[in-house]
């Protein structure tokens, strides 16, 4: 199940990144598009292992990098920044609540195209930025906020769907029965 | 021990994004192809399921319909066919009278058609995939337009793929010239992230008279795009650095933000 899982979580990244390159609607309505990826990494810090977290900030980081103009390897670091914080602390998250994957979720949208940036800037390239660049950091934000639950409840119902439930033991134990009424002789 | 063994594959992970990021250009941009291929068969299912409701619509199309759309072409084509006469004739007029001037030939633009696959997903570029590769004759720096005006050029070329650096984008400069009486050539470089239609024209003169609605074609300096492709229209303009320069917004011609079916103008 354990592995099963991985592959569906690199197999959501694989999508995901075609999926930001293909689908121009968010863009084409609120003049940005929305990056899934980090609300991928705040799942897979909080549901899997330390090996799939690497995996997928390494795999979602190139293939977001080959469809793109960005240098090849450079979200492999933010995305990998998110996650691995997230993760030292998952055991302190309440990680059922909606509320707190929407937070990590909006949190990870943010820093990631951040640090993206900064990294971008600081090996000499000139990205696109300006004003508009703020309300498309809110767009992103605000995006991975909403998308991170969704992912928490789409593998959830893929692991209910895929994996095997353990059996629940029943309580029931007919030595201990208690028959009412009188036992006949 | 298990914290050793995190900080073990935060160390991997590091080590891995800075070999990716130190790799040189060349074998960086060939890697990038590579995993850009894994994508492929994605591709054709985004393709098909684009097909399927034109398949669709056609096939459930009344007769009277596709009659009446081909009696439409054929008229269309005909008027074509005399003007393609028309155009030939001005053709030849123009070879005899730059033979009489003694000027050079003037070479006729090839296109090739093709269809933009992806667009960057980062919000920081602006750049396309188009479906042609160093298969089809694509090199680097290969203008690409569309009917209305100039889209880019042509950065980087994998074997069935290109990618296109879009007008607006900080990598794409372009030598521009307005349509007015003086002729100024300017520098059509970006603009602002969020609005692909515009584009700022910089290093005009202080002297220049630019006007809304003015034309902006490429000027043909710097030997990457031929002169006279259309780009856009002046929107605005003022003064910068004490009147030492102009600056002007330029709506562009073609829309960007909605790119489908671009040419490659090839040699």
């Amino acid at each position: 199940m354990k592995a099963l899982n991985s592959i569906l979580v690199l197999a959501a990244a694989f999508i995901v990144v075609f999926a930001e390159a293909v689908i121009a609607v968010p863009r084409h309505l609120l003049g940005a598009q929305i990056d899934l990826l980090p609300a991928l990494v705040v799942y897979a810090a909080l549901n899997t292992d330390i090996v799939v977290l690497s995996l997928l900030a390494v795999l979602g980081g190139l293939w977001f990098d080959s469809l793109s103009a960005n240098p090849l390897g450079l979200t492999i670091l933010p995305l990998f920044a998110v996650g691995f914080p997230i993760f030292l602390q998952r055991d302190l998250i309440l990680r059922e609540l909606p509320f707190a994957q929407v937070v990590l979720g909006g949190v990870a949208s943010a820093v990631v195209p951040l640090l993206a940036v900064l990294l971008l800037l600081s090996s000499g390239q000139k990205p696109l930025l300006g004003w508009g660049s703020l309300w498309q950091w809110i767009v992103m934000t605000s995006g991975g906020a909403v998308a991170t639950p969704i992912f928490f409840t789409l593998f959830e119902w893929c692991d209910d769907a895929l994996g095997y439930k353990p059996r629940t033991e029943t309580s029931f134990r007919p030595d201990r029965e208690i028959l009412r009424g009188r036992r006949k002789m | 021990m298990f914290k050793q063994k995190y900080y073990i594959a935060f160390g991997i992970v590091a080590l891995a994004a800075a070999l990716f990021l130190s790799l040189p250009t060349s074998a960086s941009s060939r890697l990038k192809l590579a995993l850009g291929s894994l994508f492929l068969p994605l591709f054709g299912l985004a393709g098909a399921t684009h097909q399927l409701p034109s398949d669709l619509v056609n096939s459930v199309l009344p007769r009277s319909e596709l009659l009446r759309e081909i009696d439409r072409l054929q008229r269309e084509n005909q008027q074509l066919q005399a003007e393609k006469v028309q155009v030939n004739a001005i053709i030849m007029e123009n070879d005899r009278l730059r033979a009489l001037v003694g000027w050079e030939k003037q070479q006729p633009w090839k296109f090739r058609l093709a269809q933009v696959v992806t667009r960057d997903p980062a919000n920081w570029w602006r750049t396309v995939e188009i479906d042609l590769g160093s298969r089809d004759g694509m090199t680097t720096n290969m203008a690409v337009l569309t009917m209305d005006g100039l889209v880019g050029r042509i950065s980087s070329v994998g074997y069935t793929r290109s990618q296109v650096i879009l007008v607006g984008d900080p990598k794409c400069r372009v030598s521009a010239l307005v349509k007015d009486p003086a002729q100024d050539t300017g520098i059509l470089s970006a603009s602002g992230p969020l609005d692909s239609s515009l584009a700022d024209l910089t290093y005009l003169p202080g002297t220049a008279d630019l006007k809304p609605g003015q034309q902006v074609v490429t000027s043909g300096i710097g030997g990457v795009f031929p002169k006279g492709i259309p780009l856009g229209q002046v929107v605005d303009a003022r003064q910068v650095d004490f009147g030492l320069y102009s600056e002007a917004r330029v709506k562009l011609n073609a829309n960007l933000g909605s790119l489908e079916e671009v040419f490659v103008l090839t040699p």
